[in-house]
C-alpha cells in the first residue's frame, strides 16, 4: 500500500484484535446459568408443541358430547376412568381433549393479537423517537388518548356491537394493546437516535428507511422482543376475560376462558372444571412472562439474573 | 497574492437553538447562539483548526456543514455550491465528498454490523461497488491504508479497542476518498499513547491524499501538531484567524493568549495560569466583546461594542478593540 508509515505507526499489540466472547456466546452462557428463563421456555415449548399436535394428542373429539357420561370426575375422583383422564364437562365432553385443543385458541389469540399491536405500536414508537417534534407530539398524544381507554370495557362495547367471532376478538385486542410497544419503544429509539454511529449513518447519506432498518431496529429489538412476550400474555389473558364475561371466543369453540364461564355453575360440586383451565392459563402466562423476564435479562448489557 | 478559490468558504454562518418549552405551561423559550456569525476558508489540501473550550460552539460549526443541524443563517460554498440550503436530496451527493469522523469511537459504530458491514454502507449508499466481492476489495484495501489487518472485516466492533475502532471511523471516511474531512475533536477519546499514533495516521493520510481538513480540538498541543491554520472560537465567534506560527508564535488576541498559556508545561519559573472563572452563557452573551468579563485589559469600549475583525497580516485576523496596544507590546 501506499502508506508504509501509517503501517508502522501501528504497534504489535495494537494489531490483535481483543478476544472477547461475541454477544452472542455471551448470551448462552447467560441463558444456561438463568433457570427461570429455561423453565418458561419449556413450558412455552411444550404449550406449542401441544397446540400444533393437538390432533393426535387428544383422545376424543373435543366436540363430541355425551349426555349419558355428564360431569364425570376426574381420575382422582370418585367416578374417574382413565377413558376421561380430566373427566368430562356437563354435556360430556372430554375436559383433556378441550384443555389440549384450548392451547390453540389461547396461543393463536394471544400471538395475532401481539403480532398486530406490535407492527401499530412499533410504527407510532419507532417514528415518535425518530423524527421527533412535531412528529413526537402527535403520537404521544395518540398513546395519552389509548392509555385513557379501560382496555376491558372497551373491548366488550365493540365485541357487543360487532359480534363476537375469535377475529373479531384478535383484532379488537390488537388494536388495543399497542401503547406498551409504542411508550418503551420510543424512549428506546429516542436513545439510539442520539447514538452517534446514527449521526455517521446520516453524514454518509443513507436515507431513513435505511437509518431504521439498520442501526435503529438491530439495536432496539430487544426491547421489543420483550415487549411482544408482555403483551402476548397481556393478550391470553384479555381473551380469557373477555370469554368469561360471554363476549369472547362463542361456544362449542374450547377457549379457557370460556372453560372457567361454563364452569362457573358446577364451582361448589365441582371445583376441578374450573381449577383445571385455570391453572393451564395460569402455567401459560407465568411461563410467557418467565420467557419476557429472561429474555430482558440475557439482552442487557449489564446482565442481570 | 492571488489564491486559487477556496474549497470550503463560510460567511457568517449562525446556529442558534431553541431551548426550554413555550406555551403557558413551559418554562420560557430561550434562544442559544451556539454559532453566532462565522466566516473562514478552507483551501484545497489544506487543515483548518478550530479550537476553543468547550461549549463555544466548535462541534456545531461541524455538525451544521454535515447538515446534523439546520443552519439558522448564513452560507457556505463547498466547491461554488451553497450548501446549507441543498434540500437532502440535493445534498446527498454531495457528501460523499464532505465527511466526518467522530468524537467517541465507542458510540460511532453500530455495535449490529460487522467492520466489513459497517465499511460497506458508504459503498452501498453511493453505488460505488457492482457486488459483494468489488466491496471487499475496496474495504480491505482501506482497511491497510488505516493500518488494520484486513481479516478483522468479519469481527464485531466490540472485539476493538478504542484506537481500532477509530481507525476503522478513520476507514468509513477514507473509502469514500472525500474532498474535506470534519474530524470533531477525534482523539480526545483515546489514551494519549493512542492519540499519537491515529494523529500520525490521519496526518500521513491526509499528506498523501490531498484532503482538507477541518480539526475540531479542545486540545492545542494536537492542534500544533496538525494544522496549517488556526482559528479560535469564544461563545459562537471566531476571534482570531491565522497561520499556525502566527497563533502560537504571535498569538494577538488576549483569550488566544490564556489558552496558550494554559497548555501544560513542564518550565521553571513559569507563572501560574490566571483562573477566569466559567465562560459567560451562550444563551444570554455579554454586551459588546463577549470575552470582555475574563479580559485583562477590557476597556469601556469593549462592554459596548462588538470588536471588527483586525487585518494584522494577510492571513492573519484578529477581533479584539484593544489590538493596537497590544501589537504595541509584542512589536
Amino acid at each position: 500500500m501506499t502508506l508504509q508509515s501509517a503501517k508502522q505507526t501501528q504497534s504489535a499489540t495494537d494489531q490483535q484484535a481483543i478476544l472477547r466472547p461475541t454477544p452472542r456466546q455471551q448470551m448462552i452462557v447467560r441463558i444456561k446459568m438463568h433457570y427461570s428463563l429455561q423453565i418458561g421456555a419449556s413450558i412455552l415449548i411444550a404449550m406449542i408443541l401441544m397446540a400444533i399436535f393437538a390432533s393426535f394428542l387428544v383422545p376424543h373429539d373435543p366436540y363430541a358430547q355425551d349426555l349419558s357420561n355428564r360431569l364425570v370426575d376426574p381420575i382422582w375422583g370418585s367416578t374417574g376412568t382413565w377413558d376421561h383422564p380430566l373427566g368430562t364437562d356437563s354435556l360430556g365432553r372430554d375436559y383433556l381433549s378441550r384443555l389440549i385443543y384450548g392451547s390453540r385458541i389461547a396461543l393463536m389469540i394471544g400471538f395475532s393479537a401481539m403480532l398486530i399491536s406490535g407492527v401499530i405500536g412499533t410504527i407510532l414508537g419507532v417514528a415518535a423517537g425518530y423524527f421527533g417534534g412535531r412528529v413526537d407530539a402527535v403520537i404521544s398524544f395518540i398513546i395519552l388518548n389509548r392509555l385513557s381507554l379501560p382496555v376491558t370495557l372497551v373491548a366488550l362495547a365493540v365485541v357487543s356491537v360487532v359480534g363476537s367471532s375469535l377475529e373479531v376478538v384478535v383484532v379488537v385486542l390488537g388494536l388495543l394493546i399497542w401503547d406498551r410497544f409504542a411508550v418503551v419503544l420510543r424512549s428506546a429509539t429516542l436513545q439510539v437516535r442520539n447514538m452517534e454511529y446514527v449521526a455517521a449513518a446520516e453524514v454518509l447519506g443513507a436515507s431513513f428507511p435505511r437509518i431504521i432498518f439498520k442501526d435503529i431496529l438491530p439495536n432496539i429489538s430487544n426491547h421489543l422482543i420483550v415487549v411482544a412476550t408482555l403483551e402476548m400474555a397481556h393478550a391470553i389473558l384479555l381473551e380469557a376475560a373477555l370469554s368469561f364475561l360471554g363476549m369472547g371466543v362463542q361456544p362449542p369453540l374450547p377457549s379457557w376462558g370460556l372453560m372457567v364461564s361454563e364452569a362457573r355453575d358446577f364451582m361448589f360440586f365441582k371445583p376441578w372444571m374450573i381449577t383445571v383451565p385455570g391453572v393451564a392459563l395460569f402455567l401459560l402466562v407465568l411461563a410467557i412472562n418467565l420467557l419476557g423476564d429472561g429474555i430482558r435479562d440475557v439482552t442487557t448489557p449489564e446482565g442481570r439474573n | 497574492m492571488t489564491q486559487p478559490a477556496p474549497l470550503l468558504q463560510v460567511n457568517d454562518l449562525k446556529t442558534y437553538f431553541t431551548i426550554g418549552t413555550g406555551g403557558p405551561f413551559g418554562s420560557g423559550k430561550q434562544t442559544l447562539k451556539a454559532v453566532d456569525g462565522i466566516s473562514f476558508e478552507i483551501h484545497a489540501g489544506e487543515v483548518l483548526s478550530l479550537v476553543g473550550e468547550s461549549g463555544c460552539g466548535k462541534t456545531t460549526v461541524g455538525r451544521t456543514l454535515t447538515q446534523l443541524e439546520p443552519a439558522t443563517d448564513g452560507e457556505a460554498y463547498f466547491n461554488g455550491t451553497e450548501i446549507l440550503s441543498l434540500p437532502n436530496s440535493q445534498f446527498r451527493p454531495l457528501r460523499r465528498e464532505i465527511q466526518m469522523i467522530f468524537q467517541d469511537p465507542f458510540a460511532s459504530l453500530n455495535p449490529r454490523l460487522t467492520i466489513e458491514q459497517t465499511l460497506a454502507e458508504p459503498l452501498h449508499i453511493h453505488k460505488l461497488a457492482k457486488n459483494r466481492k468489488e466491496a471487499r476489495v475496496l474495504i480491505s484495501e482501506t482497511l491497510q491504508l488505516v493500518g488494520l489487518d484486513p481479516k478483522v472485516m468479519d469481527r464485531y466492533p466490540h472485539e476493538f479497542s478504542g484506537g481500532q475502532r477509530q481507525r476503522i471511523g478513520i476507514a468509513r471516511v477514507m473509502i469514500l476518498k472525500p474532498k474535506l474531512v470534519i474530524a470533531d475533536e477525534m482523539v480526545s477519546a483515546l489514551d494519549v499513547s493512542i492519540q499519537a499514533q491515529v494523529l500520525n495516521l490521519i496526518k500521513d493520510l491526509q499528506r498523501d491524499s490531498g484532503v482538507s481538513m477541518l480539526f475540531i480540538s479542545h486540545d492545542l498541543g494536537v492542534v500544533r501538531h496538525i494544522s496549517d491554520r488556526v482559528a479560535v472560537m469564544y461563545l459562537g465567534k471566531i476571534v482570531e484567524i491565522g497561520n499556525r506560527l502566527e497563533i502560537f508564535e504571535n498569538p494577538s488576541h488576549p483569550y488566544t493568549k490564556l489558552l496558550l498559556s494554559s497548555i501544560p508545561r513542564i518550565k521553571p519559573g513559569r507563572t501560574k495560569v490566571e483562573d477566569l472563572g466559567e465562560p459567560a452563557s451562550a444563551t444570554s452573551p455579554p454586551t459588546g466583546c463577549a470575552f470582555h468579563p475574563r479580559c485583562a485589559i477590557a476597556t469601556e469600549i469593549c462592554r459596548s461594542a462588538q470588536p471588527e475583525m483586525n487585518e494584522l497580516s494577510e492571513t492573519h485576523v484578529s477581533a479584539c478593540h484593544n489590538i493596537s496596544q497590544l501589537l504595541g507590546g509584542h512589536a
